[in-house]
């Protein structure tokens, strides 16, 4: 098992199924925040928040969500640490640009970046919504956030950049994690890559779009 | 239409006299190189003048010079085997660059392929690979019949394209990770698609997958720069089948 597990393709398919697992979350949780723009009484995204914070959500899946971060975190640490290693001597001059897409060559920085955007997310909504559980009206926080006087747009444009840079990471972190666990050829690759094109665009659109609208329309 | 002549080059090429000592790149001019000359060739005009002044010729790898054995290598500009599609870097010509252009040439940079002198790396690390892939079990006695095992002619176009690599290393030196996975998907995929090759697939795969990443190869991140800069074309397919093998094997142990 753990030369398994141990092996290069092995440490990818962890890195496949918690991208993956990932990307089904990121997906819903649009969904979820999609509310925030069709009820302006906040009646329907509070019902959705209040469902999150349901204990089964909160101690049965929260955690499984948590551990995926955690996996998919500390296995690219692994992965791009031994990368570096394999070249001990770096090129003095190197065009990748006509061999492969910015975004594949840049999956550390772009999801490190993604980090410390859900960082500063986990502080602005989940901190006070579901730890100290001291908000009655979650659409308000939220909203306040958007629209606050001075702040409110940057905000909204903080929200903006990570929700680029979330597209940016998963216009090539969905077709890779399918070529990962082998689930790929010449015909489905050129799917696998439309269809990770949609779901990059879909995602980074949808999460740029619902702050502007909060920020300009709400 | 005769070649046009370049009046004159600029090349920055890596020196370094053995794998233990620290190389540094070294400025020479070439003058008058014919745009039909082939760039092996250059170097070749480049090395008589070198000697012709009493100095050390520049050290590199070739052997065919008609892009069969793998063996020519080159970092040019940037890019594995020099600025075009589907070659080795002996079939790149000099009407690829501009006269008066300034080239840069650099060994393949891996870990697992040390530099042996100038340009020349060690790509014993694949012949390793190679080698712990084992056999494929064939009958003795008579002479078997051509058509005695029935061959798809899908399976048997996919495992010819397959077979195409010719060990050059590019894919390696091209990828950001240093990845060996074109490579190996290549010689696993080759056999894997024929019923010959498929009794040991299984630990073909798991064998190969282990020597690479013994060897100090980095981890494949689906890039697919290999398969651009790779001389015959290999498709980035051959990994995610050498995924599959490989994944298989490992869940039936
Ligand atoms: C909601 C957030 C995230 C989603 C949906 C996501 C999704 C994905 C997916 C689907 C892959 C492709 C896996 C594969 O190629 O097999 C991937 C790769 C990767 N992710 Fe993420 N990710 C997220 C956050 C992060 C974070 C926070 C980091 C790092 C700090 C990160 C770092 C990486 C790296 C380095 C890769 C490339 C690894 C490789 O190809 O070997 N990701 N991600
Ligand atoms: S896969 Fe292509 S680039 Fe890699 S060694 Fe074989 S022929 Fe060379
Ligand atoms: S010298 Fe044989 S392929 Fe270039």
């Amino acid at each position: 098992m753990s030369s398994f597990l141990g092996s290069s393709i092995g440490k990818k398919l962890i890195m496949s199924l918690s991208g993956l697992f990932l990307v089904l979350f990121v997906l819903v949780h649009l969904i979820l925040n999609s509310f925030l723009m069709f009820d302006s009484t906040g009646e329907l995204f509070n019902a959705g928040a209040h469902f999150m914070s349901l204990p089964i959500i909160r101690f049965g899946l929260q955690p499984v969500l948590a551990a995926g971060f955690l996996i998919h975190i500390i296995y690219s640490i692994i992965l791009t640490l031994q990368n570096q290693k394999a070249r001990p001597q770096k090129y003095a001059t190197q065009n990748l640009s006509e061999s492969s897409t910015w975004s594949s060559r840049n999956m550390f920085v772009l999801g490190g970046l993604v980090l410390v955007f859900i960082a500063m997310h986990l502080l602005h909504f989940f901190i006070p919504i579901q730890i100290h559980g001291n908000v009655h009206d979650d659409y308000q926080l939220v909203k306040e956030l958007f629209t606050n006087g001075s702040t409110g747009l940057i905000y909204s444009g903080l929200y903006v950049v990570g929700a680029i840079l979330l597209g940016l990471h998963l216009a090539h972190g969905f077709w890779s994690s399918f070529q990962s666990i082998g689930f790929s050829n010449t015909i489905w690759r050129a799917r696998l890559e439309k269809l990770g094109y949609i779901y990059a665009i879909f995602i980074g659109a949808g999460f740029t779009t619902i702050p502007l609208y909060l920020h300009f329309f709400a | 239409m005769a070649d046009k002549i370049l009046k004159e080059l600029t090349l920055k090429i890596w020196r370094q006299k053995d794998a233990k000592s620290k190389g540094q790149f070294e400025t020479y001019k070439v003058n008058n190189i014919s745009t039909g000359t082939s760039f092996l060739e250059m170097l070749d005009i480049l090395n008589e003048q070198l000697i012709n002044e009493g100095k050390e010729p520049v050290a590199f790898d070739h052997d065919c010079r008609e892009g069969i054995c793998g063996m020519c290598s080159l970092f040019i500009d940037g890019r594995a085997h020099g600025p075009d599609d589907d070659i080795t870097t002996c079939q790149l010509h000099m009407r690829k660059f501009k006269d008066g252009a300034t080239i840069t040439i650099e060994p393949w940079r891996a870990g697992a392929f040390p530099i042996i002198k100038d340009l020349i790396v060690n790509r014993t690390a694949f012949e390793e690979i190679l080698q712990s892939g084992g056999y494929i079990s064939v009958n003795t006695g008579g002479i078997p019949d051509g058509n005695a095992i029935p061959i798809s002619q899908d399976d048997a176009e996919e495992a010819m394209d397959a077979a195409a690599c010719i060990g050059c290393g590019a894919c390696v030196a091209t990828c950001k990770n240093s990845s060996a996975m074109l490579f190996v998907s290549a010689k696993v995929s080759h056999l894997a698609k024929l019923p010959q090759g498929r009794v040991e697939a299984a630990r073909r795969a798991k064998n190969m997958v282990a020597k690479m990443d013994e060897l100090g190869f980095g981890n494949c991140t689906n890039t697919g720069a290999c398969e651009v800069e790779c001389p015959k074309g290999i498709s980035i397919a051959n990994i995610a089948r050498l995924n599959r093998e490989f994944l298989s094997a490992k869940i039936k142990d």
